[in-house]
C-alpha cells in the first residue's frame, strides 16, 4: 500500500535523467488492461482510493468561535500540494475529535474563572471518503479576547497512506509534542503580557472611575446619590473585580510553567525564564500599589486605555491571528520544526521504516558506523533542534504525573472502544461511496450554524463520533497505541506492526542475512508491495539483483580459492604458500566457533546476470581509449629508465590494465561499442549542467545528488576505479580544477567513499586555493585544488609534484589520473561503470551497503585475536603476518590492493577504538612507497 | 675528454634520485606536530620516550615520542633559542629528575624541570650569549660558552670564568680527557683544564693549556670521536683528527675539493666562489669511521685507513646540516632542501667491473689543490674506494630547510625545520602492530575480550 502521491512527489526531481521506458508492443491476446488510474499519471501500485493531494502535508486549524472551523495554514504552504482536497472540510471533520477541549469557567467551588492546562490530545483519524489519514494533535492556546479565553486549535499530519500514520504514530506524536510546546510557550508569554496590559487598562479605568465619582460627590451634597452615580459605583465595583479576576488569571498563567515544566530538562537559560517570571507573578498577585509602579516601570512604552463597559463579547471584532497570539518569534520556531516534521516524514513508509531501523542498527555498530555514515548530520540536526526549540516536552514522562496536575481529568477514550472503532474501519471503507450526500449535507449544516451554538454542536459530535458509523474513525490516540503493538491487536489491521516489533524482527535478520539487500526484502513492509508489481518495481529492487555477485554478499569463512587472475598471478604464487601453512589455525578456529556462514560460489561478473541486459562487451570500449603513462615526477631520463625497467613488460601494455575483466574481447566490438558508448555518455552529461551546490541542503537530497553525481563520474572516467581505490586506501586524492562548482560537485560525489576518522566530518576539503602543506595530507583525504594558470599557481603545482607520494591527483582539466595501479576486485563491483542502477539515491544505497560490507570485514580483521598476536612465545612476527596475509586473502577474499584498503580501515578502526575521548586530533599519515601512474582517457 | 668529462660533472648534478618504490624505507607512517611558531632548530631527546624541541620562537616544548602528544610547553625566553642540553641527574643524586638548560639571544640561561615544566633557575649575568652548553658529568658541572666560558655547578652557582675570549664567541665545545675541555673560537682550538677543589684550595678555576692553530678558516663543527681523538672540521673543508690527550694532529684531510678544469689558474676566486660548497658543518663517526657532511655531500672518512673510503658528493640538493649513523650501517642526513635521506654503507667489492669514468673520481677528487696529485694520487684513491653510500629512502614532508633529527630506536625519526613543524616519521607496520596490541590490551581491560578455549 505505497501511496503512489508520495513515491511520485519523492523522486521528482529526477525525473527528467530517467529515460522512457518504451515497452515494445504486446500482441493483443496477453495484453493486460490498462491499470485504471493510469491515465491520471498514478503508478499503477498507487492506492486505489485516489486521495486528492500530491503528497503528504500538514494542516493547521482553528475552531474559531466566529466562523467555525477554519484551515489556518498548511507546510508545505503551496497549492499544489494539496490540490482539490476540501480543506475546510476536513478542518471541521479534525477539529471535531478534540476529546479534551475543555474551557475556562467558574467551578462550582471558585470563584474566579480557572485556567485548565490542557494535556495535548493526540488522535488518529481517516477519512476514507477523501482518502486521507491523519495523525491529529489537539491543542488550547490562551486568548484574553476569546470565549472562555481559550482558542482550540489542531495540527495535523495529513497523508494518503493510513499505515504510514499508524506506524509512525510515537515519532509524530514526539516531533508534534515539540511544536505545540513551542507554540504553547509562546502563547503563555503573549497571554501574560495581554493581562499585564488588560490590568494596567482597568488599572488606569479604576482610576479614571474613582475620580469621576469623587467629583460627583462633591457637585451633589444632597446626602443621596443620583441613579448616574450608583451606576457608576457599580461599575467601579466590577471594575474592582475584574483586576482581582485579571490578577488571578496572571498568576495562574505564571505559575503553569513551574509547577508543569518541573523536572523537564530545560535549558539553563529558560529555567531562568520561568523562574524570573514566578517571581514577578508572586509580586504582581499582592494587590499592592507596589506591583503596578513595578508594572509600570517595567514597560513604558505601553499607555492604558480606558476600558468602556460592556465593551467586551462581540462578534464583530477581530480575533487574533496565531502568530500575535504567540509571539512571532516561537510561531517561526515552529514553523521551522513544522516543515521539519514535513521533511522527516517525507516519502514511503517503506522508505520511513528501513531507514529508522538503519539507523537503529548503525547506533549499535558503535566500532564500525563511524567510517562512512554521516552520523554527523543526524546529531547535528538534533541538537540545533534542541536550542532552537525553547522547551522540549518530554516523552518519557509517567501519565499519571500530568494527570495529577490536570484539574479535570481528560477524556479518554477505553481500550474497548478503541478496538470496536478500528473494527468499523474495515466496514466503513466499503460503505464509503453511499455516504457522501449525507456528508455534504453535513458540511453544510455546520458552516451555516452561529457559533454559539457550535460549541455544543461541536460538543454532540464529538461523543458520537467515537462509536457511531459517522465516516470519521478514530483509529487511536496516544494512550492506546501500547495496545496497537500488542499481538492481539494486529489481527484487525492489515499491517498492525508498529515500529519497535519490525525493528528487532529485522536485527535478527540481519545477523544471518547474506547481505542488507536481503533485510529490505525480509522487512514486513515490504509485504505492501503487492506480489504482481514486485517484479515491475523500478530501481528500488531490480538494480539490486543486478548485483548478485555470490562473493560480494557475505565474508566468506570458507577458503575459496578463486583463479589467480592476470597480473597477480606471480604474487598470488607467492602469497599461497604462506597461506597454507596457517590455514589450520586461522580456519579451523573459525569452524569451531559460531561463525559458519554458508560458502558462496567463487567469483562471478555480473555479466552472467541474466538482468543485466546489455551485451558483456559493452565496458570493453572504454579500455580502447585508456592508456597508462609512466608518471615522471622528475624529468630526468635516467630515473625514468629505472622505473620502467622496475615493471614486468606486460603492465606497459594497456589491455593489462583491466586485466580482471573479461579478456576474450574483440577489437572489433570495442570498436563498435566505442561509438554508441560515447554518444550515451554525451547524452547523459550534456543534460546535466552543472550548477552551484547549495551548502545547507537536507541530507537525503544531499546523499541523492553525491549519487547521481558519483555516478556520473564512474561512467565518464574509465580510471573511477583506481581514483576510488585511493580513497577507500587513505591516500588523499586532489581533485585539481579551474572551475570551482564542477570541483566542489565532484568532490561532494566522491566523498561518499572517504572513510571517516572518528564521529566528526568526513576529512574532505571541498575546495583550496593556496599550496597543500603536508598537515592537509594528514587532514584531509580528498581535496578540492584551485589550478591557477599564473605564475602564482606554479606553487601550488610544485608543492604538488613535491609531496607526490602522499596524493592522487584528479586534473580535470586535463581529464587525467596519476595515482598507484588498482588490480582490485572490489571497486569494480563498488563502482560498475555497466550498472544499471540510475538513481543517485539507489546508488548512494547500493554504496552504503557494499562499505558496510566492507566495515564488517574491516572490522573481523581488526579484532581477530590471533591475527595480530603470537599464539605462543616462539612465534615469529613473519608467521604473524603470513597468518594476516592469508586471512585477508583467503577468509576475506580479498584481492591485490583490497588488501590495503582492508587494512587501512582496520588502523582508523583502532584508533577509534583506543580513543580515550573523541579529541580533534587528527591521525596520523600513512602511505606506502608505491609507483604512480598517470592515467588518460 | 678529461675536462669534458669534469664539465659534465659540474652541470649535471650527479644527485642521486630514488623513485617512489622504496621497499628498505621502513618510515610509511608520520604524525606532523605543531607548536612552534618559528624555525625550530634543535631537538634534545630526555628519556626513552621523550624529547624537547626549540627555536627561533624563544620556545620549548616537551614531546612524547611515541604518541607525538604534547607534553610541556616551556615559556621563559624572549629570543630564540641557541643551546640547549640536558642534565640529568647522577644515580646516587637525590634529586632524581630530568633539568633542560636552554640558553637564548636574550643573554639568559634557563634551567628547566624537564618533567614539571617549572623554571628552576634563570640565570641572566651574562655579557654575550651563550653559543654553547656542555655537561661534564663526572665533575657535577656545566659550562657555558659565548664570549668567555663560564663553569656552573649543579646548585647554579658561577664556580670560575675566563677573561674575554672573542667578540665571536666559543662556536663549538667538547669534553676530553683529563679534566679538559676544547673549544672552538673562530680559526682557534683551546684546550683548557679545569681545576677542581682540592684539599689545597677550595676554589674552582679555569685555565687556558694551548691553542692549536692549524685550522685556516673558522671551524664549524668539533665533535669527540672516542676516548683518544676528537675530530673539527671547519669552513673551507678542513677535517683534522686530533690526539684528544696530547692535542697533536693525528691526520689532515683537505680533499673535499672539487677541482675544476680552471682551477689551476685561478685558484683563490674559486676558492672563494665555492667556499660554501666545502664547509664542514656536521660530524658523527662510530668506531671505524668518521662521517662528515661537507657541503651538499656526505664522506665518509675510514680511522684506521686515514682516508675516505665512501662519499657522495651531492647527496642533497643543498646544505646537509645534520646527519646521525644508525646501528644498522645506516646513514641518515638532512639538509637545506626539505629532505631526509637514508643511506646505506655498502661494501665495494673491491675491483668489480664497475665502469666508472675517470672524470667521477675527479668530482669528488683527492686532487689537492697542487699539480702534483694528478695521476698517481687517482689511481690510488680508486683501489681504496671500497664502500659506497647507497640512498635506500628519502623522507619528504618539510616544505622548508630540515635543521635537525633525532632517532629513536622504539619510536622514529624525529625532523625539525624551518617550516616550524616537527614531523615524527614511524614505522608503519609496527605501530600497526603495536596498536593491535593496545586494541587488545584496552578490549581486556573493558572486559570485551572472552578468550576462546
Amino acid at each position: 500500500m505505497i501511496s503512489a502521491p508520495d513515491v511520485v512527489a519523492f523522486t521528482k526531481e529526477e525525473e527528467y535523467e530517467e529515460e522512457p521506458y518504451n515497452e515494445p508492443a504486446l500482441p493483443e491476446e496477453y495484453s493486460v488492461p490498462l491499470f485504471p488510474f493510469a491515465s491520471q499519471g498514478a503508478n499503477p501500485w498507487s492506492k486505489l482510493s485516489g486521495a486528492k493531494f500530491s503528497r503528504d502535508f500538514i494542516l493547521i486549524s482553528e475552531f474559531s468561535e466566529q466562523v467555525g472551523p477554519q484551515p489556518l495554514l498548511t507546510i508545505p504552504n503551496d497549492t499544489k500540494v494539496f490540490g482539490t482536497f476540501d480543506l475546510n472540510y476536513f478542518s471541521l471533520r479534525i477539529m471535531s475529535v478534540d476529546y479534551q477541549a475543555s474551557f475556562v469557567g467558574h467551578p462550582p467551588g471558585s470563584a474566579y474563572p480557572k485556567l485548565n492546562f490542557v494535556e495535548d490530545s493526540k488522535v488518529v483519524l481517516g477519512d476514507s471518503k477523501e482518502g486521507a489519514f491523519a495523525y491529529v494533535h489537539h491543542l488550547t492556546l490562551y486568548d484574553l479576547e476569546a470565549r472562555g479565553f481559550v482558542r482550540p486549535f489542531c495540527m495535523a499530519y495529513i497523508s494518503a497512506d493510513q499505515h504510514k500514520i499508524m506506524q509512525q504514530f510515537q515519532e509524530l506524536s514526539a516531533e508534534f509534542s515539540r511544536a505545540s510546546e513551542c507554540l504553547k510557550t509562546g502563547n503563555r508569554k503573549a497571554f501574560a503580557g495581554e493581562l499585564e496590559k488588560k490590568l494596567k487598562d482597568l488599572d488606569y479605568t479604576r482610576t479614571v472611575l474613582h475620580t469621576e465619582t469623587e467629583i460627583q460627590k462633591k457637585a451633589n451634597d444632597k446626602g443621596f446619590y443620583s441613579s448616574q452615580a450608583i451606576e457608576k459605583a457599580n461599575e467601579l465595583a466590577s471594575v474592582e473585580k475584574s483586576i482581582i479576576e485579571h490578577q488571578d488569571l496572571l498568576k495562574q498563567i505564571r505559575s503553569y510553567p513551574h509547577r508543569k515544566l518541573k523536572g523537564r530538562d530545560l535549558c539553563p537559560g529558560e529555567m531562568e525564564h520561568i523562574q524570573d517570571q514566578a517571581s514577578q507573578a508572586s509580586t504582581t498577585s499582592n494587590p499592592d500599589e507596589s506591583a503596578d509602579t513595578d508594572l509600570y516601570t517595567c514597560r513604558p512604552a505601553y499607555t492604558p486605555k480606558l476600558i468602556k463597559a460592556k465593551s467586551t463579547k462581540c462578534f464583530d471584532k477581530k480575533l487574533k491571528t496565531l502568530e500575535e497570539l504567540c509571539d512571532t518569534e516561537y510561531f517561526t520556531q515552529t514553523l521551522a520544526q513544522l516543515s521539519h516534521i514535513e521533511h522527516m516524514f517525507r516519502g514511503d513508509l517503506c522508505y520511513l521504516l528501513t531507514s529508522q531501523i538503519d539507523r537503529a542498527l548503525l547506533k549499535q555498530q558503535h566500532i564500525t558506523n563511524f567510517l562512512f555514515e554521516d552520523f554527523v548530520e543526524v546529531d547535528d540536526r538534533m541538537v540545533g533542534k534542541q536550542e532552537s526549540i525553547p522547551s522540549k516536552p518530554s516523552q518519557d514522562r509517567p501519565p499519571s504525573s500530568s494527570l495529577e496536575e490536570c484539574p479535570i481529568p481528560k477524556v479518554l477514550i477505553s481500550v474497548g472502544s478503541y478496538k470496536s472503532s478500528v473494527e468499523s474501519v474495515l466496514i466503513k471503507m466499503e460503505q464509503e461511496l453511499g455516504d457522501e450526500e449525507y456528508k455534504e449535507v453535513e458540511v453544510t449544516e455546520l458552516s451555516s450554524v452561529d457559533p454559539q451554538e457550535n460549541l455544543d454542536y461541536l460538543d454532540m459530535d464529538m461523543k458520537g463520533s467515537i462509536s457511531s458509523g459517522e465516516s470519521i474513525e478514530v483509529l487511536g490516540t496516544e494512550k492506546s497505541t501500547s495496545v496497537l503493538s500488542k499481538s492481539d491487536s494486529q489481527a484487525s489491521l492489515t499491517v498492525p506492526l508498529s515500529p519497535q516489533v519490525v525493528r528487532s524482527k529485522a536485527v535478527s535478520h540481519r545477523t544471518i542475512s547474506e547481505d542488507s539487500i536481503e533485510v529490505l526484502s525480509t522487512c514486513p513492509s515490504e509485504a505492501l508491495i503487492p506480489d504482481d508489481f514486485k517484479a515491475s518495481y523500478p530501481s528500488a529492487i531490480n538494480e539490486e539483483e543486478s548485483y548478485p555477485d555470490g562473493n560480494e554478499g557475505a565474508i566468506h569463512f570458507q577458503a575459496s580459492i578463486s583463479p589467480p587472475e592476470l597480473g597477480e598471478s606471480e604474487e598470488g604464487s607467492v602469497e599461497n604458500t604462506p597461506s597454507q601453512i596457517d590455514s589450520s589455525c586461522c580456519i579451523g578456529k573459525e569452524s569451531d566457533g559460531q561463525l559458519v556462514l554458508p560458502s558462496t560460489p567463487a567469483h562471478t561478473h555480473s555479466d552472467e546476470d541474466g538482468v543485466v541486459s546489455s551485451p558483456p562487451q559493452r565496458h570493453r570500449q572504454k579500455d580502447q581509449g585508456f592508456r597508462v603513462d609512466f608518471s615522471m615526477e622528475n624529468a630526468n631520463p635516467s630515473s625514468r629508465d629505472n622505473s620502467c625497467e622496475g615493471f614486468p613488460a606486460y603492465e606497459l601494455d594497456p589491455s593489462h590494465l583491466l586485466a580482471s575483466r573479461d579478456i576474450s574481447k574483440t577489437s572489433l566490438d570495442n570498436y563498435s561499442d566505442t561509438t554508441s558508448y560515447v554518444s550515451s555518455v554525451a547524452s547523459t552529461s550534456s543534460d546535466r549542467i552543472p550548477s552551484a551546490y547549495p551548502a545547507g541542503l537536507s541530507s537525503d537530497r544531499h546523499k541523492k545528488r553525491a549519487g547521481q553525481n558519483a555516478l556520473k563520474f564512474i561512467r565518464q572516467y574509465p580510471f573511477a576505479h583506481p581514483a576510488i581505490y585511493s580513497l577507500l586506501s587513505g591516500r588523499t586524492l586532489v581533485v585539481l580544477g579551474e572551475d570551482e562548482t564542477i570541483v566542489r560537485k565532484l568532490v561532494t560525489a566522491l566523498a561518499i567513499f572517504v572513510p571517516s576518522y572518528g564521529c566528526y566530518a568526513k576529512p574532505v576539503k571541498h575546495w583550496a586555493s593556496s599550496p597543500l602543506h603536508i598537515m592537509d595530507f594528514q587532514k584531509w583525504k580528498l581535496i578540492g585544488l584551485q589550478r591557477v594558470a599564473s605564475p602564482a599557481g606554479a606553487g601550488t603545482l610544485h608543492a604538488l609534484s613535491r609531496y607526490s607520494r602522499y596524493t592522487s591527483i584528479l586534473d580535470l582539466d586535463n581529464k587525467t589520473l596519476r595515482c598507484p595501479l588498482y588490480r582490485g576486485t572490489l571497486v569494480p563491483r563498488l563502482a560498475d561503470h555497466r550498472t544499471q542502477i540510475k538513481r543517485g539515491s539507489t546508488y548512494y544505497l547500493h554504496v552504503q551497503s557494499m562499505l558496510t560490507q566492507l566495515c564488517s570485514k574491516a572490522f573481523l580483521y581488526t579484532f581477530c585475536h590471533h591475527l595480530h598476536l603470537p599464539t605462543h612465545d616462539k612465534e615469529t612476527e613473519e608467521l604473524v603476518a603470513s597468518r594476516q596475509a592469508s586471512f585477508l586473502k583467503l577468509t576475506l577474499g580479498l584481492v591485490n590492493e583490497d588488501v590495503r584498503v582492508v587494512q587501512y580501515l582496520a588502523e582508523l578502526l583502532k584508533l577509534h577504538y583506543m580513543q580515550e575521548s573523541p579529541g580533534t586530533s587528527h591521525p596520523m599519515l600513512r602511505f606506502d612507497y608505491v609507483p604512480s601512474f598517470l592515467y588518460k582517457i | 675528454v678529461k675536462s669534458a668529462l669534469c664539465y659534465r660533472g659540474e652541470k649535471k648534478s650527479p644527485l642521486q634520485t630514488i623513485g617512489e618504490e622504496q621497499t628498505q624505507n621502513p618510515y610509511t607512517e608520520l604524525l606532523v606536530l605543531k607548536a612552534h611558531h618559528d624555525i625550530v632548530r634543535f631537538l634534545v631527546q630526555l628519556d626513552d620516550y621523550r624529547f624537547a624541541s626549540a627555536g627561533d620562537d624563544g620556545i620549548v616544548v616537551v614531546w612524547n615520542a611515541q604518541t607525538g602528544e604534547k607534553l610541556l610547553e616551556l615559556n621563559g625566553h624572549t629570543q630564540k633559542i641557541t643551546a640547549i642540553i640536558t642534565f640529568s641527574s647522577l644515580g646516587s643524586c637525590e634529586e632524581k629528575n630530568q633539568l633542560i638548560l636552554t640558553a637564548s639571544a636574550d643573554r639568559t640561561v634557563i634551567v628547566w624541570d624537564g618533567d614539571t615544566a617549572r623554571q628552576v633557575q634563570r640565570i641572566s649575568c651574562f655579557q654575550s650569549t651563550v653559543k654553547c652548553l656542555t655537561v661534564l658529568q663526572r665533575l657535577d658541572v656545566w659550562l657555558s660558552g659565548g664570549n668567555d666560558l663560564c663553569v656552573w655547578n649543579r646548585k647554579l652557582d658561577l664556580l670560575c670564568k675566563t677573561s674575554h675570549l672573542s667578540d665571536t664567541g666559543i662556536s663549538a665545545l667538547v669534553e676530553i680527557p683529563k679534566k679538559c675541555v676544547v673549544a672552538a673560537v673562530g680559526k682557534e682550538l683551546i684546550i683548557f683544564r679545569l681545576v677542581a677543589p682540592t684539599g689545597g684550595s677550595l676554589e674552582w678555576d679555569i685555565l687556558e693549556v694551548k691553542r692549536l692553530l692549524d685550522h685556516q678558516d673558522n671551524i664549524l663543527s668539533l665533535i669527540n670521536v672516542n676516548d683518544l681523538s676528537f675530530v673539527t672540521g671547519s669552513h673551507i673543508g678542513e677535517l683534522i683528527i686530533w690526539d684528544a690527550l696530547d692535542w697533536t694532529m693525528q691526520a689532515y684531510e683537505r680533499n673535499f675539493w672539487d677541482p675544476s678544469p680552471q682551477l689551476d689558474t685561478q685558484q683563490e676566486i674559486k676558492l672563494c666562489q665555492k667556499s660554501n660548497d666545502i664547509s664542514i658543518h656536521h660530524f658523527t663517526c662510530d668506531e671505524e669511521n668518521v662521517f662528515a657532511a661537507v657541503g651538499r655531500g656526505l664522506y665518509v672518512y675510514n680511522l684506521q685507513m686515514k682516508r675516505v673510503i665512501a662519499c657522495q658528493k651531492t647527496a642533497h640538493d643543498s646544505n646537509v646540516l645534520h646527519i646521525a649513523k644508525l646501528p644498522n650501517r645506516q646513514l641518515i642526513s638532512c639538509s637545506e632542501d626539505g629532505s631526509v635521506r637514508i643511506w646505506e654503507l655498502r661494501e665495494k667489492q673491491q675491483l668489480a667491473a664497475e665502469p666508472v669514468p675517470t672524470g667521477f673520481f675527479n668530482m669528488w677528487g683527492f686532487g689537492r689543490v697542487n699539480k702534483q696529485a694528478s695521476q698517481p694520487v687517482k689511481k690510488q684513491q680508486e683501489n681504496a674506494t671500497s664502500c659506497s653510500l647507497e640512498l635506500i629512502g628519502d623522507l619528504i614532508g618539510h616544505s622548508s630547510s630540515v635543521e635537525m633529527f633525532l632517532y629513536f630506536e622504539d619510536h622514529g625519526l624525529v625532523t625539525c625545520s624551518a617550516d616550524h613543524l616537527i614531523i615524527l616519521w614511524k614505522n608503519g607496520e609496527r605501530e600497526s602492530g603495536l596498536r593491535s596490541l593496545r586494541l587488545f590490551q584496552k578490549l581486556e581491560e573493558n572486559g570485551d575480550l572472552y578468550l576462546a578455549v
